[in-house]
C-alpha cells in the first residue's frame, strides 16, 4: 500500500509510556497504566474502548488539559515532531493546544461560550494563533462557517451559541478547531450527543474535511461500525492500557485480543442514537486504583488460564503491524 | 424591549409616587411643629400662626401634597427652614464630599473585590483565597465606624501618613482632595470588597467547571484571558446584582463615614436636619435617593441583558 509507506516515514505524535493518575482524598486512581502509540502525518486513528477505560484522559494528557488539582502525568513522554510537550513551558503549550494540535468534544451544547457570538469565538482561536486583526478574523470565521457547511454563514457569524442546533454547534467547533489548520485533530466522541441522522452527517464532514485539510485524526469513539467507516487504525483500550493496536482492516479480520473480539460480537445498535454504548460484556472493569496483577481482562476472559492471573502481558506485535496485549493471542486468532 | 423598557417606567413612576405619599405622611404625622421651629423659642403664637399660614401648613393634606409634587417637578424643592435657603442650593454645595466619596468607594469596591475573587476563585483554597476568607469574616462582622477609627488611629494618628479628618475640594488640588478621602472610602469600602469579592468568587468557580472553559484552554486562550475575557462575562449577572446591592447600602454608609470623617457632604447635612426637623431638606434628601435607588435598579436590570445574550425581557 502507497498510503501506508508515506506514513511511515513521518511520525506526527509518538506517545511513550504515558502513565497518568487521579489523587482522591484516600486513594490513587491509575487512569493511564502506562500506554504508547503513534500517529503518523494524515492518518486518521480510531481509539475505542468501554467508559472509563482513559480514553479522553489519553486525550487530555496529550494536551495537557487534566484538573491541575487532582490528576497528573507522572511519566512518559509526548512526542510531537520529535519534541516532548510534557517539557514544554505553558506558555509553550499554548502555542501548541488550538494551533498545531486542535481538539472538539463530546457535548457541542456546553462546549460554547454562551455570552459570546460564534463568530467571535472562531475568531478568539485565529487572533491567539495568527496574530491577525479583529475584523480579518472575523471574516475569516464565516469562511470557517462556510467550510463547515453552515448554511447563511453571513447571518450565522453574528449568532450565539443558543440561537443554533447541537449538530450546527458541532460544526462550529469544528470550524474553529480547523481554524488554524492544526496537523492534530482530537475528536473526543463528536457525535456522541446528537441525533442519528446529525451523527451521520457530521462524521461525514469530518472525514470530508480531514481528506482536504491533510489534518491527522485521533478520533475517540465507543463505536466500532465508526471505526470502520472513518479510520485507518485502531486502538483498544481496556482499563487504562492498550490491549490491541492495528489496522482497521486487520482488526476486524482478525481481531487479536478476546476483548476486541467480545466488543465485536456485539456491535452497539446504533440506531438507538445517544444511548449507543459500547455493547455488554460480561464481568466488571476492574478497579484502577488497586494494583493489578495479571492481564486485566483477566476476570472477564473467557480464554483466560493461570498465568494470565500472575502475570501482566505486555503489547507485542504478533504480526507486522498488529500488536495486542495478550498471552494467547496466536492461539486466539487462529481458533 | 421597548415593551419592557416602557413597562419598567411606569412600575418606575408607580413606585416614585408611593415613595412620595410616605415622605410626605411621614413628615406631617411625626411629632413636633415646624412652624414653632422656625419662629423659635421665643416666638408669640401669631407669629407661628404666620409662618403656618405662609407655609401652607393650614391647607387639607392633599392639597399640601399637590403643591408640593408639583414644586419638586418645576425643580423646586423647598426652602429650608433653618437656613432659609433653597434646598438645591444646599445640596449641590454638599454633593462634591459625598459623590467623590461614594464614586471613589465604588470603584474601590468593584475593582478590588471582582479581582480578589476572581484570584481565589482561579486558585481555590490557596493562598490569595485564604486571605480573603479571613478578611471578609472582618468585613463582614465589623462595623464601619470601628473600621475607620482602626484606621484613622494608625494611618493618620500614630504614624501621619493621612489627614485625620475633614474634607477638600477638588478646586484646591486633586492630590490634596484625594488624600483625604483616602481614609474614607477605605473605611466605607472594605465591607463591600468583601461582599463583592465573595460573591465573585462563588460564581467564577461555578463558571469555571463549566465545558466552554476547557473549550477556551483548549484553544490556546491565556489564563488571564480565561478568567477575566471568558469566565467572568458569564459570571457577571450574580456580581451585577451585588453591586447593585451595594450601591443601595453605600448610601447609608456614606452617612456615617461622613460623620466618623466630618466630610461635609449631604449625610452630615441630612444629619444635622433630622435633629432640627429641618422638613424640606429631610423630604427632598429621602425622594432623590429614592429615586437614585430606583434607577441604579433599572440601569442594574438593564444591563443583566448586556452581559447575557440569553436574557431577554
Ligand atoms: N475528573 C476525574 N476525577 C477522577 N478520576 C477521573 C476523572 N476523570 C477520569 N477519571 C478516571 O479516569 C478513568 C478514565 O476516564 P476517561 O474519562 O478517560 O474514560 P473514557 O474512556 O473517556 O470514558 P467515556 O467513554 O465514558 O468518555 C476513569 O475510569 C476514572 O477512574
Ligand atoms: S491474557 Fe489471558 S486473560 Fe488476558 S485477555 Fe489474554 S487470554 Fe484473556
Ligand atoms: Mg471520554
Amino acid at each position: 500500500m502507497q498510503m501506508h509507506n508515506t506514513i511511515r516515514d513521518e511520525v506526527l505524535l509518538d506517545v511513550r509510556s504515558l502513565e497518568t493518575h487521579f489523587y482522591g482524598e484516600e486513594s490513587v486512581t491509575h487512569a493511564l497504566g502506562g500506554i504508547s502509540f503513534q500517529i503518523m502525518k494524515g492518518e486518521t486513528v480510531g481509539v475505542v474502548g468501554e467508559s472509563g477505560c482513559g480514553k479522553s484522559v489519553t486525550a487530555l494528557s496529550i494536551l495537557r488539559l487534566l484538573p491541575k488539582l487532582t490528576a497528573r502525568t507522572v511519566g512518559g513522554e509526548v512526542r510531537f515532531h520529535g519534541q516532548d510537550l510534557l517539557k514544554l513551558s505553558e506558555q509553550e503549550m499554548r502555542k501548541i493546544r488550538g494551533g498545531k494540535i486542535a481538539m472538539i468534544f463530546q457535548d457541542p451544547m456546553t462546549s460554547l461560550n454562551p455570552v459570546y457570538t460564534v463568530g467571535h469565538q472562531i475568531a478568539e482561536a485565529i487572533q491567539i494563533h495568527t496574530g491577525v486583526s479583529r475584523s480579518s478574523a472575523l471574516t475569516e470565521a464565516e469562511e470557517m462557517l462556510r467550510f463547515v457547511r453552515i448554511a447563511d454563514p453571513e447571518r450565522r457569524v453574528s449568532n450565539y451559541p443558543y440561537e443554533m442546533s447541537g449538530g450546527m454547534r458541532q460544526r462550529v467547533m469544528i470550524a474553529m478547531a480547523l481554524a488554524c489548520s492544526p496537523e492534530l485533530l482530537i475528536a473526543d466522541e463528536p457525535t456522541t450527543a446528537l441525533d442519528v441522522t446529525i451523527q451521520a452527517q457530521i462524521l461525514r464532514l469530518i472525514v470530508d474535511l480531514k481528506e482536504r485539510t491533510g489534518t491527522a485524526v485521533m478520533f475517540i469513539t465507543h463505536d466500532l461500525g465508526v471505526v470502520a467507516e472513518t479510520c485507518q487504525r485502531v486502538i483498544v483500550m481496556y482499563a487504562g492500557r492498550i490491549v490491541e493496536q492495528a489496522s482497521v482492516m486487520d482488526l476486524f479480520a482478525r481481531p487479536m485480543h478476546p476483548y476486541t473480539q467480545a466488543l465485536m460480537h456485539s456491535v452497539p445498535d446504533r440506531r438507538r442514537g445517544r444511548q449507543s454504548r459500547l455493547p455488554e460484556i460480561p464481568g466488571i472493569v476492574p478497579n484502577l486504583r488497586d494494583p493489578i496483577i495479571g492481564c486485566s481482562f483477566a476476570p472477564r476472559c473467557p480464554f483466560a488460564i493461570d498465568i494470565c492471573r500472575e502475570k501482566t502481558p505486555v503489547l507485542r506485535d504478533i504480526e507486522s503491524g498488529h500488536a495486542a496485549a495478550c498471552w494467547r493471542s496466536e492461539e486466539i486468532v487462529c481458533a | 424591549m421597548a415593551g419592557y423598557i416602557l413597562r419598567r417606567l411606569v412600575s418606575t413612576i408607580a413606585v416614585m409616587v408611593m415613595v412620595g405619599i410616605f415622605v410626605f405622611l411621614l413628615l406631617r404625622l411625626a411629632p413636633g411643629d415646624p412652624a414653632a421651629m422656625i419662629a423659635g423659642r421665643s416666638a408669640t403664637e401669631e407669629m407661628i400662626a404666620g409662618i403656618r399660614e405662609q407655609l401652607g401648613l393650614n391647607d387639607p393634606m392633599p392639597v399640601q401634597f399637590m403643591h408640593w409634587v408639583g414644586d419638586m417637578l418645576a425643580g423646586d424643592f423647598g426652602t429650608s427652614i433653618l437656613a432659609g435657603r433653597p434646598v438645591l442650593e444646599l445640596l449641590s454645595q454638599r454633593l462634591e464630599p459625598t459623590l467623590s466619596l461614594a464614586i471613589l468607594t465604588m470603584i474601590l469596591a468593584v475593582t478590588i473585590g471582582v479581582s480578589f475573587g476572581v484570584l481565589a476563585a482561579w486558585r481555590a483554597g490557596g493562598f490569595v483565597d485564604r486571605i480573603l476568607t479571613g478578611f471578609s469574616a472582618l468585613g463582614y462582622s465589623v462595623p464601619v465606624f470601628v473600621i475607620g477609627f482602626f484606621l484613622i488611629y494608625f494611618f493618620a494618628v500614630r504614624t501621619h501618613w493621612l489627614p485625620v479628618q475633614g474634607y477638600v475640594p477638588m478646586s484646591n488640588g486633586i492630590a490634596l482632595w484625594f488624600m483625604h478621602l483616602i481614609l474614607p472610602t477605605v473605611t466605607l469600602g472594605l465591607g463591600f470588597i468583601a461582599f463583592i469579592a465573595r460573591v465573585t468568587r462563588a460564581s467564577m468557580l461555578e463558571v469555571l467547571s463549566e465545558d466552554y472553559m476547557r473549550t477556551a484552554v483548549a484553544k490556546g486562550a491565556s489564563s488571564y484571558a480565561m478568567l477575566f475575557h471568558h469566565a467572568l462575562k458569564n459570571a457577571g449577572v450574580p456580581i451585577l446584582t451585588v453591586v447593585g446591592i451595594s450601591f443601595a447600602y453605600l448610601i447609608g454608609g456614606v452617612v456615617i463615614t461622613e460623620t466618623v470623617f466630618n466630610l461635609p457632604g449631604i449625610g452630615r447635612l441630612v444629619v444635622d436636619a433630622i435633629n432640627n426637623r429641618d422638613y424640606p431638606i429631610i423630604q427632598s434628601v429621602l425622594i432623590l435617593t429614592s429615586g437614585l435607588y430606583v434607577l441604579i435598579n433599572l440601569t442594574v436590570d438593564l444591563t443583566y441583558m448586556l452581559i447575557d445574550p440569553r436574557i431577554r425581557y
